[in-house]
């Protein structure tokens, strides 16, 4: 009896051994791509490997050349102006359209919720190929395409499910009750909304403008499609980039860009917790 | 409700007139309306008749005088080789000689091009001028009409929707199981982790998700080129020779590689958010019932993880089939998906309809899945972190 525990325990050993060196590689699989580009954006060498000189840490083997070519290029510049342009256009439309949402469908009250719900959700599921094209021909006919509006209103589209998804996530824990407290208290709706609600619900709504942000910032498909030379946002100068001429100044932007999804990232962790503790603090 | 009344507008209304368009198409049947008349009691026995010749030669003037005889020249060229040269030098030669308008019109449009002698051309122009018409979604399953308007299969050599859809699935297939191995055991290591240490292995997987796709699609380009990383690497390790440089881009190596990648993220968060709803003392209970671990893993643990599994695979299958980003960039000319060709249709071949239906097709096997998915799964489940 006591063999055999010990050829358990002989079995397990290796099998954990074996799981946490699993582990490992794949952590390392999903950081290791991204690490990889911040040391070459600093290459003197327009490569997109290291070169000797990098190797052995010869101070003229690098450089921020690529990132004066970013602030200098007028492609990089105007693209950067209409990608943050287009993000926070996108961002507060989406943020209001999906806040109002949220609220609406969280009410008990409201008429075919489920319904709704589904249609809101719809911009998630569809693959962006089909929206671009759809968008594209339609918006053609109308006279969005190749302006920035017409990419702004599509981004928003992509946006606003998030924050329909985070602020209602953040309503489940509400109490409605407050509502009618503040309302005998004789606050009007407005008043209520503003000193009641919105502090409750204001962690969901941050993290939902953060999503609708960088999924903004970051996409590629639609702006593809959508956007003509003038409208150029920042994914599309790297798509471009990487298609005709391999230039370093694209691991640089990646290298600002893995900067920037740090930062939104641990916004975005900082109030999850802060949402959680508003919620258990109110239980 | 604003939002609901904003969304139908600029979003399902893009996508109904885009079905629509795969299925209506009055281009041709706008530009020549007479001729169609025409054809209409035509039924595809011989060449038409006269009067065909003659309504046809006048609307390819008019046409040409209205500067629009260009898109309709290039419409035909989708389905007829050589079309515009055909309707071009037709209107042209037309216009020159109009005084010496003696004999038929049948004589002097097959003497200008001797297709118009050609019944196969007639009967395609004729199934071309149906405005409603099924045309596009035969052509994206490689089929289309033939000279007397049965449904057959394209010749071999044009044959390519059903290799990329086949091509699409099996890739995307594969990329669900790569994710589903690789994503299986991280998310039980997070899950189990105590909550500080949880939380930072979350973040390893929660950076990529935020990082921007060209970012990681760049950096996957920068491993796995032939000058690129990993082969120097593999070089300098004495592994391969320096003209032995390993090809992994440009190809479906590349982009499964680089898709299972980007696409991790998304199996192991719904992983992970079902491993945490599940107590430790399931595991314990087997344990002290004499289940060895394996097994109570298989019998206990497993099961539980379903719904995980179940959400994980189909959120990253229904990502992968409309992908078109990574694949355009690292798949080179063997690792393109189908979205490829819906991108090639509108912007480089400029055949609508076609693109249209090709996506017609992806969106239904979207929303059926994510039927099937909200069915089996109940549907309000989708989470993201």
């Amino acid at each position: 009896m006591a063999d055999q525990n010990d050829h358990y325990g002989l079995r397990y050993k290796v099998w954990r051994v074996v799981y946490r060196l699993l582990c490992v590689s794949v952590y390392a699989f999903l950081m290791l791509p991204i690490l990889v580009i911040i040391p070459l954006s600093f290459n003197a060498q327009p490569y997109f490997t290291f070169t000797r000189e990098m190797l052995t840490f010869q101070s003229d083997g690098f450089s921020i050349r690529w990132y004066q070519e970013l602030v200098t290029n007028p492609n990089w510049r105007l693209a950067i102006g209409n990608s943050l342009a287009i993000a926070l256009a996108a961002t507060a439309l989406s943020t209001f359209l999906g806040t109002l949402a949220a609220l609406g469908l969280s009410s008990p009250y409201m008429p075919f919720r489920k319904s709704v719900t589904s249609v809101v959700l719809l911009p998630l599921i569809v693959p962006l190929i089909v929206v671009a094209a759809g968008t594209y021909f339609f918006y053609s006919q109308i006279g969005l395409a190749q302006t920035l509006p017409g990419i702004i209103i599509a981004h928003t589209m992509l946006g606003t499910p998030f924050v329909v998804i985070t602020v209602t996530a953040t309503l489940s824990g509400f109490d409605r009750g407050l509502l009618r407290a503040a309302a005998s208290l004789g606050a009007t709706p407005f008043r209520t909304f503003f000193k009641v609600v919105m502090p409750l619900i204001s962690p969901g709504i941050f993290s939902g403008a953060l999503f609708a942000f960088v999924i903004s910032f970051d996409e590629p498909v639609i702006a593809l499609f959508l956007a003509g030379f003038d409208q150029r946002t920042v994914p599309i100068q790297m798509w471009s980039g990487i298609r005709e001429q391999l230039s370093p100044d694209i691991l640089a932007a990646a290298t600002l860009l893995i900067v920037l999804s740090v930062l939104l990232l641990l916004t975005a962790e900082w109030l999850r917790r802060r949402s959680a503790r508003l919620r258990s603090g109110q239980s | 409700m604003p939002l609901l009344a904003f969304i139908v507008v600029f979003f399902a209304l893009p996508l109904v007139d885009m079905m629509a368009r795969s299925f209506y198409d009055p281009k041709v049947a706008d530009s020549l309306p007479e001729t169609m008349r025409v054809l209409d009691t035509w039924d595809f026995e011989g060449l038409p008749p006269e009067a065909a010749y003659a309504s046809v030669a006048g609307e390819l003037l008019d046409l040409n005088e209205a500067g629009t005889l260009g898109s309709l020249a290039l419409q035909l060229n989708h389905e007829i080789a050589g079309a515009r040269t055909i309707l071009l030098r037709t209107a042209n030669e037309l216009d020159g000689d109009d005084a010496a308008a003696d004999g038929s019109f049948q004589d002097r449009l097959i003497s200008i091009h001797p297709q118009w002698g050609e019944q196969e051309f007639w009967s395609t122009l004729k199934i071309m001028g149906e405005a409603f018409t099924l045309r596009h979604y035969l052509g994206a399953f490689d089929h289309r009409y033939d000279a007397m308007g049965e449904i057959v299969a394209r010749p071999e050599y044009e044959q390519i929707h059903l290799m990329l859809f086949g091509r699409t699935l099996w890739a995307s297939a594969l990329i669900v199981l790569l994710t589903l191995l690789l994503g299986f055991p991280i998310a039980y290591h997070i899950a189990n982790s105590p909550p500080h240490v949880g939380n930072l292995l979350l973040i390893l997987v929660l950076l990529p998700f935020w990082t921007a796709l060209l970012v990681r699609t760049a950096a996957w380009i920068v491993l796995l080129q032939q000058q690129g990383v990993l082969n120097d690497l593999l070089v300098a390790l004495g592994l391969i020779s320096d003209d032995g440089r390993l090809r992994m881009m440009h190809n479906m190596t590349g982009t499964i590689v680089a898709m299972t990648h980007i696409m991790l993220p998304f199996m192991v968060l719904p992983l992970y958010s079902v491993m945490k709803s599940i107590p430790p003392v399931h595991m314990r209970a087997a344990a002290s019932l004499g289940a060895p671990p394996f097994l109570a893993f298989v019998r206990v643990y497993l099961p539980q993880t379903k719904p995980g599994i179940g959400a994980g695979c189909i959120l990253v299958f229904i990502l992968c089939i409309g992908y078109y980003i990574t694949p355009a960039l690292v798949g080179g000319r063997t690792g393109q998906f189908i979205s490829s060709f819906v991108a090639y249709h509108i912007q480089q071949s400029l055949n609508w309809g076609l693109a249209a239906a090709l996506s017609g097709v992806i969106l239904v096997a979207v929303l059926l899945l994510y039927l099937l998915y909200s069915r089996v799964f109940g549907g309000d489940s989708i989470r993201l972190g």
